[in-house]
């Protein structure tokens, strides 16, 4: 039956194991077998004979996962319970095949001996080969590593299917390499973060508040007329600037802003306009300001009598200081010269320069006026210090300035701050020139002045057309001095006096102390000679009452009072004053008064009539110790004496009442006409003189020149 | 009456000579002082009407510009007193009746 059925079998139907092999082929054959041809069923020898019927039973197969090697039950004697149990589960594993591999877990004890072993005998030619091998390696092996755990179970080989021998190899290489360099690959997933906080410096707070930008206050009404007046103006200066545009002349100072907008316009005043038309009274506000500053002063200048003088019994008297006179540029300078204006009572001109010779610079004439003592009325600059001025009588405008580099030069006060009219260009002196003084006018009607100096010659100086000319009105020569060489040995003049009286008559005063009388007329013979001094004579002044007196002073401490006609060559007064005199004046109420100042910073106020032997009033003027006082002026009309110095400083000071005494009126004894002087106040003043001197005098042959 | 015309023809020329602005105090700097200027001479010619929106104009140009807290008065008639910070003032007349006062104070 079934060979003949062979061929309709289906693959369900057959289940005999026994036969499987065989049986699998023939049916795997006979399947194909269908579609090709047919082919005769081959038999084996020990196949089951069946009948159709039974070929055609359906047997039941069920396929079990069971081991049908395995037993269905075991039962072992269990000696807990002391019987026999049935082991609950019978292991149904069925190991098919079995290979042992060579791998080991490289952390498995064994791995690790391995390791230690091969390393010793493979370090270095693998190390570098390996090397590479070992980097593209590691993402394979990374990749293994997360996928088995271990690789131990041998039987899982079959899993690892890209496992080869080379590999293997390789792996163990890699290994022993890694163990030699002990470096752990970083790797995405294993590496480890560090982290670690530096010390943050603590916080400060610090704060500034800066200076708010600087602001001002501003204010001012803004109407209609206001707007009108401003417009008007600025078209007015428009017009103006136009005007002088055309017209070609220089314009200056408003010009700058023509050039810039053409449309706006400053409104601002222009400073030029404001001292043309402003000028006057600007002057006369600047002299209400200065007065209301010096209230006191001017008070006391006016009116202040110092009341102790009555109680004074040795009829001594005070100096009363009123204002001070100074100014930026005379600072460093001394005062070298000062003269009060004949015609103005209170302007005077002050002489700025140096006596030091190392310090020569350049020199300054300022004109002040008692009533501003804040400002000079006018400067005029001088290149070289100024060492004299003078004023002349008739012309109270000129003043002649004598300079330390030897020129001479002629200012017009009324030209403020010009330059001189005329001063000499090279002819000159050869040294300062110590003492100038105008004189009357020549015969061409010039104006004439002679100055002084210590290269020995006097100068007499006219002013012809535009230019000084020269002429040599005396030479200082000793005519004692031995004469060895054809250049005559000249003194240096310091000094020069002018008689009030006598035109020709003239005082010459010299560095080494002698006093010689001169005249116009002889240009090198003297008069008449005294040694005054032991040191050099610094002034020399007539008195203006008695026209026989004349007073010198020297740096030899003393002034000395002289008659020139007295017929011994002796002063009539001397006085002894502690200190270099730098400076003495006559007082122009009373002739016997007269002041001097010494180097140590005092003023000695001398009257003849009250104390013949003592001065009056002695004061320290000077504000600063060390100062040296220079020059020293009685003011023609008050009761005022001016003292400079060598800071450049001018002081004032009032007399005190006991100062200025003058003789008392007396009532004229005798009706005779002719006897009642003229000149009253002068010829009591010469009477007065004239007994003090007599008292002095040593008569002569005899003779009594007494008169009371 | 023929005075009269003339004074008031003479008044309105004056008005348009005075039209050109002139500037009466300022202690600006040469570049602010012109640019403020100018600013001001635009915003007085758009808002001839209008003070408050010329000032207005006026202020907002000046800050923007040159930084904050600036002040704009526009009229025909006022007086005034004011604190303002140096060297950002400006006093100006324009069209001969206007005045300007514009000053910079935090």
């Amino acid at each position: 039956m079934a060979p003949s059925k062979a061929m309709k079998k289906s693959r369900k139907t057959r289940t005999e194991d026994e036969s499987q092999s065989q049986g699998h082929e023939e049916s795997g054959y006979a399947g194909m077998e269908d579609w090709m041809q047919p082919k005769q069923l081959l038999k084996p020898d020990d196949q089951l004979e069946l009948t159709e019927g039974e070929l055609k039973e359906e047997v039941t197969r069920i396929l079990t996962a069971n081991n049908p090697h395995a037993p269905d039950n075991i039962i072992r004697f269990s000696f807990k319970e002391n019987q026999f149990k049935q082991v609950a589960h019978v292991d149904q594993l069925a190991v098919h095949f079995t290979l042992d591999g060579n791998l080991l877990h490289k952390d498995s004890e064994d791995a690790k001996h391995q390791m230690a072993r091969q390393a010793l005998s493979e370090l270095g030619s693998d190390f570098m080969s390996g090397l590479n091998a070992t980097r593209a390696q590691q993402a394979n092996d990374a990749e293994a590593d997360e996928q088995g755990g271990t690789f131990m179970r041998s039987g899982m080989t079959t899993a690892m299917s890209n496992r080869d021998p080379d590999k293997d190899e390789q792996e163990t290489q890699q290994i022993t390499i890694k163990n030699k360099k002990d470096v752990k690959p970083a790797n995405q997933f294993n590496y480890s973060e560090r982290a670690s906080q530096t010390y943050n410096n603590p916080l400060r707070e610090r704060y500034v508040q800066t200076e708010p930008p600087p602001r001002h206050n501003f204010s001012a009404n803004a109407n209609q007329w206001e707007i009108y007046d401003a417009y008007m103006e600025d078209l007015a200066k428009n017009e103006k600037a136009k005007a002088a545009a055309a017209g070609k002349t220089p314009h200056h100072g408003k010009g700058k802003d023509d050039g810039k907008h053409k449309l706006a316009v400053m409104a601002d005043k222009d400073g030029d306009e404001l001292k043309g038309s402003m000028g006057q009274p600007l002057h006369i506000l600047e002299r209400m300001v200065n007065q209301n500053t010096f209230d006191e002063i001017s008070e006391d200048f006016k009116y202040y009598e110092d009341p102790a003088d009555e109680y004074k019994d040795n009829g001594n008297g005070t100096l009363l200081p009123l204002w001070t006179f100074s100014n930026e540029r005379t600072k460093r300078l001394a005062v070298t010269a000062l003269k009060f204006n004949p015609l103005y009572s209170d302007l005077f001109t002050v002489g700025y320069g140096s006596y030091d010779f190392l310090k020569q610079g350049e020199g300054l004439m300022l004109c002040y006026s008692l009533k501003n003592p804040s400002y000079p009325e006018f400067v005029f600059e001088t290149e070289s210090g100024v060492m004299c001025v003078d004023v002349h009588p008739t012309y109270p405008y000129l003043i002649c300035v004598g300079l330390y580099s030897g020129h001479v030069a002629v200012y017009n006060m009324l030209q403020n701050q010009a330059p001189p009219i005329m001063s000499s260009a090279e002819a000159k002196h050869a040294d300062p020139v110590w003492q100038i003084n105008w004189q009357k006018d020549d015969i061409d009607t010039n104006l004439v002045f002679f100055s002084i100096s210590s290269d020995g010659y006097v100068l007499s100086w006219t002013l012809v057309k535009n230019e000084l000319k020269q002429n040599v009105k005396m030479i200082l020569q000793d005519p004692q001095a031995t004469q060895s060489v054809d250049q005559p040995a000249l003194e240096s003049g310091t000094a020069m006096a002018f008689h009030g009286d006598l035109d020709y008559l003239y005082l010459v005063g010299t560095e080494d102390g002698k006093v010689r009388t001169c005249s116009k007329a002889f240009s090198s013979q003297y008069l008449d000679t005294v040694q005054a001094h032991y040191m050099g004579v610094y002034k020399a002044v007539w008195n203006p009452f008695h026209s026989k007196i004349f007073m010198t002073c020297s740096a030899d401490w003393s002034v000395k009072i002289w008659d020139y006609t007295y017929h011994k060559k002796e002063p009539m007064f001397v006085f002894d004053l502690n200190s270099a005199v730098g400076d003495v004046a006559w007082a122009p109420y009373s002739s016997t008064v007269f002041a001097a100042v010494t180097a140590d910073g005092n003023v000695y106020v001398f009257d003849l009539s009250v104390n013949k032997y003592e001065e009056v009033c002695r004061q320290m003027v000077a504000k600063k110790k060390k100062t040296r006082l220079t020059h020293i002026q009685f003011n023609p009309k008050h009761p005022v004496l001016i003292i400079g110095d060598d800071r450049g400083y001018v002081q004032s000071v009032k007399l005190s009442p006991n100062l200025r005494k003058m003789p008392k009126e007396r009532k004229l004894m005798t009706t005779d006409a002719a006897k009642a002087p003229k000149d009253d106040k002068k010829t009591k003043e010469f009477e007065k003189m004239e007994k003090l001197l007599s008292l002095v005098r040593e008569p002569e042959k005899l003779k009594d020149s007494s008169s009371t | 009456m023929g005075d009269e015309g003339n004074q008031q023809g003479g008044a309105q020329d004056n008005r348009r000579l005075h039209s050109y602005p002139l500037i009466r105090h300022s202690d600006m700097n040469e570049e602010m002082r012109t640019e403020a200027m100018e600013l001001c001479v635009t915003a007085c010619e758009k808002f001839a009407s209008n003070n408050e929106a010329a000032a207005k104009l006026i202020k907002e140009s000046m800050d923007k510009k040159f930084g904050a807290s600036w002040h704009a008065v526009v009229g025909e008639g006022f007086g005034f007193e004011i604190k303002h910070e140096v060297r950002n003032l400006l006093y100006m007349f324009f069209g001969g009746t206007i005045a300007i006062v514009v000053w910079k104070c935090s």
